[in-house]
């Protein structure tokens, strides 16, 4: 028989442990998922993992990785500050979507305009709006003690109607010919949120979301703020020995992640994706989740969790193109990623322990 | 806009539909709770409890077998949960999530094959006489099976949470569970039951949509109502027949909306749609000042240390 046993000190080698432990465990029970819907299972890792990085049109997808991961990065950093102190906020995409709106919107008001302030202005406007949607839940919360997580989250279905409002409505495209969707942010150079090395992927909001991982990182390891965040969530009865403000710290969380949350919406809306459209958002706000735990809710974790699950979405894409893998498939894939992550971090706080069986 | 259109005995027949499937999944939520354990993943259950039961009726052409089936697939998923909970001893916010979004990816994977097609109906339980009165017969009467069954299973729980020494033990591991153990009751096996049991429950609300109230399959189709369902029990402070209100004022918003936009109120549909959200928000601002409800153990993780 085996026991658990807590361990006196989180383990410090499973903790960097768990995640590979988890990716592997998820490879194979994902092999075993696509072997029963009757695909080759290790053709189907190959192409998911190793062809987008290797294989023959890896010059083509190799950039997409940044593409993909940037957004995934710059939210799961915001949201790894709540997750960190017990905060939790769930609706990044409900962020992400109006970031983008509210970015978009202040770009096509200029139209045709052309001026170099106008990105300046969209960026702004886009952390604006993003922090702004992320106030709700937090002002609820420190003013009426109510729960993030339900707000937040309701707030995404609300956001997902503003969207469809917005692109029937009042950012249609006037010369649309009636489609739903706004005016091509791509044909607008002042507006565009362009490669800032051509071909390599590499866009304003890569560079943000690098940029994001650094500060995170100072943040949690040399500022005050970020060993109030530390402390909150890992000794609650500490914290609030120690003067730790609860309001200012739920505000700062929820806002940090909303903003960053915004500017993803901003830097996708004005660039790889180009236009505000009813489905304009593809579920980067509730991936970044898993990009968030995965990373162990540190920014140096984050910054490879991301790119990992940007190549999971790129590796998606081509085996549904070349294998006809459901793109569900890859969906439950990243879940199933997550439940082994909280599985096998038991490891990390607990020890397994060989009991004889003896009277007592 | 023409709102005399509006048939109130109609209104009111279909808010007990609208309000069928979030009623199935927060009572199940609410035992859930009242065991000490929060499970995010009623979204996900409901999904999947919608796409099992819809493949099940296709396949057999029995709606009453896609019911059972549909119950099973949500208590089955339910169980990934409380393994990871109750035996892996991982962090329950997280693992919700976690539910919800494989249940997502999941039930869009099985419906695949099963986009746009029409299962056969649900029959309507005409009950001779009763669904003859004129206004009430049509509001009360002139339901399918599943509607009452709703009603009688909060009941059930009401009772049961009570007058039952099942429902003591159940609110004694959800109030403390270190006292529960010392007392010989065995926290986590009464865990999974309850855990089973809301997924059960979450997957026959979800049923409920693909089968009869929309009927048909479409991913993602539950929208939302799983996390209406989690706010239903906040709302409800945890008491049955409160949830039993609370469905019933968000079905009533529901239904509302859907008539206002068939009516042609000047109000664009979109900002129609988001009014059941937007009303939930503002329920739980309004509820969440009296937490003295909650059970104390919710949410607590439970290792029985030696």
């Amino acid at each position: 028989m085996f026991k658990l046993e807590k361990r006196p000190q989180p383990s410090k080698l499973f903790a960097y442990l768990t995640p590979l432990l988890a990716i592997l465990a998820t490879m194979f029970a994902g092999g075993l998922l696509f072997m029963v819907l009757g695909y080759n299972p290790l053709e189907a890792i190959r192409t998911i993992f190793w062809d987008p990085l290797f294989g023959e049109f890896a010059f083509y997808y190799r950039p997409q990785l940044l593409v993909k991961g940037g957004p995934l990065i710059l939210i799961a950093i915001g949201l790894s500050l709540g997750f960190r102190a017990g905060i939790w906020n769930i609706g990044a995409e409900g962020q992400y979507i109006v970031g983008a709106i509210c970015g978009a919107a202040v770009g096509l008001a200029f139209y045709p305009m052309e001026a170099w302030f106008i990105f300046p202005l969209m960026v702004i406007a886009g952390a604006f709006g993003g922090w702004a949607w992320a106030m709700i839940p937090a002002l609820l919360k420190v003013r009426f003690q109510t729960n993030e997580i339900l707000v937040s989250l309701m707030l995404v279905y609300v956001a997902e109607q503003l969207l469809a409002s917005m692109s029937l409505g009042l950012l249609k495209n006037p010369d649309g010919h009636g489609f739903p969707g706004s005016r091509n942010l791509k044909d607008y150079p002042s507006a565009f949120n362009d490669e800032i090395i051509t071909g390599s992927g590499m866009h304003w909001g890569v560079l943000t979301a690098f940029i994001a991982v650094i500060f995170a990182y100072i943040l949690l390891n040399r500022h005050m703020l970020g060993f109030s965040i530390r402390l909150t969530g890992e000794a609650p009865r500490a914290a609030k020995f120690s003067s730790v403000n609860p309001t200012r710290l739920v505000l700062f969380c929820l806002g940090m992640s909303g903003l960053l949350a915004g500017l993803a919406g901003l830097f996708e809306v004005s660039g790889p994706s180009g236009q505000i459209s009813i489905d304009f958002n593809t579920g980067y706000g509730f991936t970044a989740i898993i990009v968030a735990f995965l990373g162990r809710l540190h920014p140096v974790g984050i910054l490879f969790a991301g790119l990992l699950m940007a190549l999971t979405y790129i590796g998606g894409e081509m085996a549904q193109g070349t294998l006809g893998l459901p793109a569900a498939a890859i969906q439950l894939f990243q879940g199933m990623l997550l439940f082994f992550l909280l599985a096998v971090d038991l490891l990390t706080n607990y020890r397994l322990k060989r009991v004889r069986k003896e009277a007592v | 806009m023409d709102l005399s259109a509006i048939n109130p005995a109609l209104l009111l027949a279909s808010l007990l539909v609208a309000a069928t499937p979030i009623l199935l999944a927060g009572i199940g939520e609410l035992v859930v709770e009242r065991a000490g354990v929060l499970n995010l993943g009623v979204e996900g259950m409901m999904i999947t409890g919608a796409i099992c039961g819809f493949m099940m009726t296709i396949i057999t052409g029995s709606p009453a077998l896609g019911f059972v089936f549909a119950a099973l697939g949500g208590a089955a998923l339910s169980l990934l949960f409380a393994i990871l909970t109750q035996y892996a001893l991982a962090n329950q916010v997280a693992s919700g999530l976690a539910l919800t979004l494989f249940g997502l990816g999941l039930s869009s994977m099985l419906g695949q094959e099963y986009v746009g097609l029409k299962p056969p109906s649900t029959p309507k339980l005409d009950i001779p006489l009763l669904s003859d009165i004129p206004f009430l017969g049509t509001v009360l009467f002139n339901h399918d099976i599943i509607v009452y069954i709703g009603i009688a299973l909060v009941a059930a729980v009401w009772a049961t949470l009570k007058y039952t020494r099942v429902g003591l033990i159940l609110r004694a591991v959800g109030e403390n569970h270190d006292a529960a153990h010392a007392l010989g009751y065995k926290v986590v096996r009464i865990r999974v039951l309850a855990i089973m049991f809301g997924g059960a429950c979450a997957g026959l609300g979800g049923a409920y949509f693909s089968l009869i109230r929309v009927p048909q399959w479409t991913e993602g189709m539950t929208a939302g109502a799983g996390w209406i369902a989690l706010a239903l029990v906040v709302f409800a402070s945890w008491k049955p027949w409160r949830v039993l209100l609370g469905a019933w004022l968000f079905g009533g918003v529901t239904v509302l909306q859907l008539n206002f936009q068939a009516a042609g109120v000047a109000i664009p549909v979109e900002y129609l749609s988001m009014s059941p959200y937007i009303i939930t928000i503002v329920v739980l601002v309004i509820m969440s000042a009296d937490k003295s409800r909650a059970p104390a153990s919710l949410g607590r993780i439970f290792h029985a240390s030696s």
